[in-house]
């Protein structure tokens, strides 16, 4: 029986690089529908971030009713792991009738708050007033859950992001915040950004425990998740992951990414990549051999496929679908009246 | 004359501004060495530094902010909003500080806001929203919305140069779409007054007043009436929302007698509720028949071309909209 690390059997040390791999296989399914003008906005690449998504998100407990995240464009891992499915993201960028915002929104904006996650708006800094709310229902309600929010390096020059980690501190409600430090926030770097070195040096202004870990590191993210999600679990309030990484793609795909070394791209894709890294972990402990990882590859493969199969095709939404369901009651507005001449 | 797009006849205007008078400057996200995410600012960061090209941190309030309290003190700021959608998170410094500080304060507030906004993109609900309703309400703002190159590079080189707080919108789906020809920068200088429509049709038995983006639906609309039904169509570009332009709206009202107002913006609370209301106190008597609207209908912008495309007005509806006027 091969040593098993940070308190997880062999089954979940494989679940989560199952996850690492379904992320980065359905993102390069969506490059090459992107190219193939089949997506119809944007795409967000998380290449090189996958680690920290899925880290953190597997240090939550999952399931119907249980904790809460709130993932950013680049945080689909972070999904996958609550459960949203991948032809679920396939439609949403194909904007198809049957997506789960049936065309109305973007990529990865939309929820399952059953499953635990609530999708973002595009306004930065947002989600996190959100998500200290939601934290302190399950506090108000003694209920054992636990919030989590994703918040880029950029993000955290956003009022909201002050606003709402001071009253989630000062409220001591049960919030774990991810600071994704990955070194650009579209073309601006850090020290264009903030005068501190560290995310976690915000953190901690507010009064908020906070850590820097090596955010390519799948199983360091998780344990300093696990930490939190516990500690926060016990009522002992907020706590702030600062993550290192690096974003290797552009911004979005449209973006050339000339302000970024090129060399620095490659360091990081070469010694840093949290997958091959994460492999190497695997092996080198024994804790999987080759063909395990293989089988998990061609099963990752083959789901991406049939979903991708399953959805390319479908329809967009009916147009007049469009007008219900911005209020309970009256259910939609009038169609306007230059429509029925 | 060489022949521009809108993006680059806005560009030459900010350029022109920011050589005539060296306290004009520029701050805003990603507008520096990657010159903003419409590439509206590339090669200001070469030609003019960093301290007159400043990329700041993802704080709208504090962009506007910033601009205000460096306007107070005799500069002329420009600052851009990434996207036009991102100007909410800075609506409080907007419409409590910059807008009142004039009459209740006396201070001079000199700041340029801009920034790239409408849809027919697939922008989806937070890359495509058209603000001016929500300004518009406030007294102390100045509103300006260019539909041509040449009031793109007119308007905003007026706007920098008026001693009040504009809010200059463009356009995302004009800014490579439209092309013009203009004259080089150092031939006849682009000032396009604020405060003033331009005629842009002149017609005789409907006008169509509108702004941005639909008045080239609008003129689409109309060269296809002309030829199919022979109506001869007057448009009303309003170039500024605020102040409105009320003469130039009379007399295209007394013209006419028949209104119809086209906008892309969700109807209710929309500017052309307030055109209405103008015309019914200025210019009641003149009409042959209801002042009428076409916009978009009142939900979120949605993401799916068919959804979109329905939401939004189209140059069908325009069309349309005219015959059943023109009947009336
Ligand atoms: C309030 C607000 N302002 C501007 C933007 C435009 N914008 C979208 S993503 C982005 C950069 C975000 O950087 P970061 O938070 O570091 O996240 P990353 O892209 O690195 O994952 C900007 C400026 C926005 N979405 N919201
Ligand atoms: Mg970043």
């Amino acid at each position: 029986m091969p040593a098993i690390s940070a308190g997880l059997s062999r089954d979940q040390l494989l679940e989560i690089y199952r996850y690492l791999r379904l992320t980065r296989t359905l993102e390069e399914r969506l490059t090459a529908l992107y190219r193939q003008s089949k997506v119809i906005g944007g795409l967000f690449r998380s290449l090189g971030q996958e680690g920290e998504s899925v880290g953190s998100a597997y240090a939550l407990e999952r399931g119907r009713r249980k904790d809460v995240l709130s993932p950013l464009i680049r945080n689909l891992g972070s999904m996958l792991v609550m459960g949203a499915q991948p032809i679920e993201i396939l439609r949403q960028y194909m904007a198809k009738a049957e997506s789960p915002t049936r065309g109305r929104e973007l990529n990865v904006h939309f929820n399952d708050l059953e499953l635990g996650y609530l999708g973002q708006i595009s306004h930065l800094g947002d989600m996190v007033p959100v998500m200290a709310g939601i934290a302190l229902t399950f506090k108000m309600r003694g209920e054992p859950r636990v919030g989590l929010v994703y918040v880029g390096d950029g993000a955290t020059s956003t009022g909201a992001f002050h606003e709402g980690l001071n009253f989630a501190a000062v409220q001591r409600v049960p919030l774990v915040m991810i600071g994704e430090y990955n070194y650009w926030a579209y073309s601006t770097p850090p020290e264009k950004q903030f005068a501190v070195k560290d995310l976690a040096a915000k953190a901690k202004a507010y009064g908020i425990p906070a850590v820097t870990v090596d955010g390519n590191d799948v199983l360091a993210v998780y344990e300093a998740t696990k930490f939190a999600v516990d500690r926060a679990r016990r009522g002992k309030g907020v706590h702030f992951i600062e993550v290192k990484t690096y974003r290797r793609k552009g911004h979005a795909e449209h973006d050339d990414q000339s302000y970024q070394p090129k060399d620095e791209i490659e360091r990081w894709a070469k010694d840093n990549d949290p997958v091959d890294r994460y492999v190497k972990q695997l092996l080198g402990n024994d804790w999987a051999d080759t063909q395990d990882l293989k089988d998990i590859d061609d099963d990752v493969r083959d789901e991406v496929d049939q979903a991708t199969d399953a959805c390319v095709n479908e329809p967009l939404p009916e147009p007049e679908t469009a007008l219900p369901g911005v209020y309970v009651h009256p259910l939609a507005p009038d169609k306007l009246w230059f429509r029925s001449l | 004359m060489p022949e521009i797009t809108y993006l680059e006849a806005l560009r030459q205007g900010l350029w022109e501004e920011m050589e005539r008078d060296e306290r004009v400057f520029i701050l805003g996200e990603d507008v520096g060495l990657y010159g903003g995410a419409f590439k509206v600012t590339e090669g200001f960061h070469k030609r003019f530094g960093e301290s007159r090209v400043i990329d700041t941190p993802i704080s709208e309030a504090a962009i506007v902010g910033a601009a205000a309290g460096a306007a107070h003190m005799g500069m002329r700021p420009v600052a851009e909003m990434q996207f036009i959608d991102f100007i909410s998170c800075a609506y409080d410094m907007l419409t409590n500080y910059v807008a009142t500080a004039r009459y209740r304060a006396g201070l001079a507030t000199p700041i340029v806001v801009r920034g790239p906004c409408g849809g027919y993109v697939r922008g989806g609900p937070f890359h495509s929203q058209n603000p001016e309703a929500a300004f518009l309400h406030t007294p102390g703002l100045k509103i300006v919305y260019p539909a041509t190159a040449r009031d793109a590079k007119g308007l905003i080189k007026s706007s920098i140069r008026d001693d009040d707080p504009v809010i200059y919108l463009e356009h995302k789906w004009l800014y490579r779409r439209i092309k013009e020809q203009l004259p080089p920068s150092e031939g006849e200088e682009i000032l396009t007054p604020i405060g003033e429509a331009r005629l842009a049709r002149e017609g005789t038995d409907l006008s169509i007043i509108t702004y941005g983006a639909t008045v080239w639906k609008s003129l689409e609309a109309a060269e296809q009436l002309e030829q199919e039904d022979g109506v001869s169509i007057e448009i009303l570009d309003l170039r500024t929302l605020l102040p409105m332009d009320d003469a130039a709206i009379v007399r295209t009202v007394q013209k006419t007698n028949k209104v119809l107002i086209v906008h892309e913006d969700t109807r209710t609370g929309g500017v052309a509720g307030e055109i209405a209301a103008r015309i019914n106190e200025r210019a009641f008597e003149w009409l042959d028949g209801p002042i009428m609207r076409v916009t978009a209908h009142d939900v979120p912008l949605p993401y799916a071309p068919t959804l979109e495309d329905f939401v939004l007005p189209q140059t069908e509806d325009i069309v349309k909209a005219v015959r059943w006027l023109a009947a009336y």
